[in-house]
């Protein structure tokens, strides 16, 4: 799959979608691959603070849990619920499948992630 | 997300080249670089543990199992070692038979779980666990060292492939000569499988459903002709190789205990629930003293099931509480069940918190999950396979 090159990434496989001051965050095709048929999502609540680099969210497979780390710092303003009863979706569409748009506290973060390309670099050296 | 660390030194079985071939998830499993699953891929659109999970809940799925042990004990004294060095009774076996048995400290407490078979008179074939191979041939060779009896480590020289589901028995029949609807659940016969004579053939497994393992020559040519041959034959059945995933899965829905887990060196056969496959009064073994003593003095834990009421997923490890949240015991096993489709684990918990019915808490990421005692095995398999007399 594709990593659309939009977006910006972590070396702990999220992404993020930054659209003005609203970042959209969710996992990477390569997470979800890991981890397997995804079973369980652990979302924070609307008005939570996100802090880049710590977690903010848990996601499990049939066999292992992981958690979620904030690609940036902000505050929740929409939670992605359709993935608790269809947490699926997070396997069949991963770029997609959203998981919380925050209100970016410090733009400036975004530019320490990783780029599509750094990505996928990243990526092929872990495997 | 966070990533898994790979270790260094690992042991493969012959199927490793199919395994990733079909494009499976490797894992460091006890030292053995093995299968967790075959997730979809373009050639094989349905996969990964789940599908895996239903495939042999529903018709049939495919499981090396070569990193399994084998030890063959025979000579005139082979019964009275066998007997010595296991909690069951194998003089209740009838040649081509099988049992669950279990090899014990004199503490009473596990040294593995095994299947015994009775190759012949005299003549034994235990099965043991990957992880403890090393550990239980040394065992079981001080242990019968005072019996006039031989024991051989044939760990390397077979692969063991386990074709387990209802429609496992439709799959090899089709690749072999021996009659298997005359083989009955923990039974076995020889026969030709694939152009191999005098293959074991045993109506075992590991998955709480029908099934058979075959025991074939261990080089990789022979292995892999085998492993691809079934394949084909379970193709019209909608046949998948599976994983180690779903073999953990497919067993804590059956509640068959693993190694490690709800049976260790620290646990006895009462406390794990084991008490019908141990024969007390079949004469003197391995462990049976203690056993006499704990029964005496009595249990204070025990295995039980537990489902979650609430969301949320009790993993291996975690800590159960009684209603107040004081922790009272720990989660041995825990796991979505993919067909039963509820959250469910085993646990070791106080005697008085072990009726059914009871509401306990299990804590997730520091918070309580309520969960209820439920009967094990939280699944049975609807009736015996169709062919089988």
């Amino acid at each position: 799959m594709a990593y659309p090159p939009e977006f910006k990434y972590t070396k702990e496989h999220e992404w993020l979608a930054v659209d003005g001051a609203t970042g959209t965050i969710g996992i990477t095709d390569y997470a979800q691959n890991s981890l397997g048929d995804i079973v369980f999502v652990e979302l924070p609540k609307v008005g939570a603070q996100l802090v880049a680099g710590k977690t903010f969210g848990t996601v499990e497979s049939v066999k292992a849990v992981s958690d979620l780390f904030a690609p940036a710092s902000g505050t929740v303003t929409e939670v992605n619920d359709g993935l608790t009863t269809s947490p699926e979706k997070v396997n069949s569409d991963p770029h997609s499948a959203w998981m919380v748009k925050i209100t970016l506290a410090n733009p400036a973060e975004v530019d320490a992630l990783l780029s599509a390309a750094d990505y996928e670099k990243f990526i092929a050296d872990e495997q | 997300m966070s990533s898994n660390t790979k270790s260094a030194v690992v042991r493969r079985t012959a199927l490793n080249s199919a395994h990733r071939q079909l494009g499976a998830r490797m894992v460091d499993f006890n030292g053995w670089d093995m299968p967790v699953e075959y997730p979809s891929n373009a050639t094989r659109k349905i996969g990964g543990l789940i599908a895996e999970h239903m495939a042999v809940r529903t018709s049939v799925g495919l499981f090396d199992v070569s990193h399994m042990g084998d030890i063959r004990l025979h000579g005139p004294q082979a019964l009275q070692a066998v007997q010595y060095i296991t909690f069951n009774d194998a003089s209740q076996l009838a040649v081509g038979q099988a049992q669950y048995s279990a090899m014990l400290y004199p503490t009473g407490t596990f040294v593995d779980d095994v299947i015994v078979h009775c190759l012949g008179e005299n003549d034994y074939l235990l099965v043991i666990n990957a992880g403890t191979r090393q550990k239980d041939v040394d065992w079981v060779r001080n242990a019968a060292k005072d019996f006039e009896c031989a024991v051989e480590d044939l760990s390397d020289s077979y692969t063991q492939i386990a074709i387990q589901g209802p429609n496992g028995w439709r799959t090899l029949q089709k690749l072999t000569d021996a009659d298997l609807s005359k083989v009955k659940f923990y039974w076995f016969t020889h026969g030709t499988v694939c152009g191999l004579p005098n293959t074991l053939i045993a109506r075992t497994g590991y998955t709480a459903e029908d099934g058979f393992e075959i025991y074939i020559p261990g080089d990789e040519a022979t292995s892999t002709r085998v492993w691809n041959e079934l394949l084909a034959a379970g193709e019209e059945f909608g046949i998948l190789p599976c994983g180690l995933g779903a073999r953990n899965t497919l067993r804590l829905e059956g509640s068959l205990s693993l190694y490690g887990h709800e049976i260790s060196d620290t646990i006895t056969p009462l406390e794990a629930h084991l008490e019908r496959f141990l024969k007390m009064d079949k004469g003197e073994f391995i462990g049976r003293a203690a056993l006499v003593s704990q029964k005496e003095r009595g249990i204070q834990n025990i295995l039980i099931g537990l489902e979650s009421m609430e969301r949320g997923i009790p993993r291996d490890g975690y800590k159960v509480t009684d209603p107040q949240g004081r922790g009272i015991g720990y989660v041995t096993s825990g796991s979505p069940a993919p067909f039963l489709k509820k959250n469910i684990a085993l646990a070791y918990v106080p005697l008085e918190y072990a009726s059914e019915g009871t509401v306990l808490g299990v804590e997730i990421r520091s918070q309580i999950v309520k969960c209820k005692v439920v009967p094990t095995p939280f699944y049975k398999r609807p009736r015996p396979a169709r062919n089988t007399q």
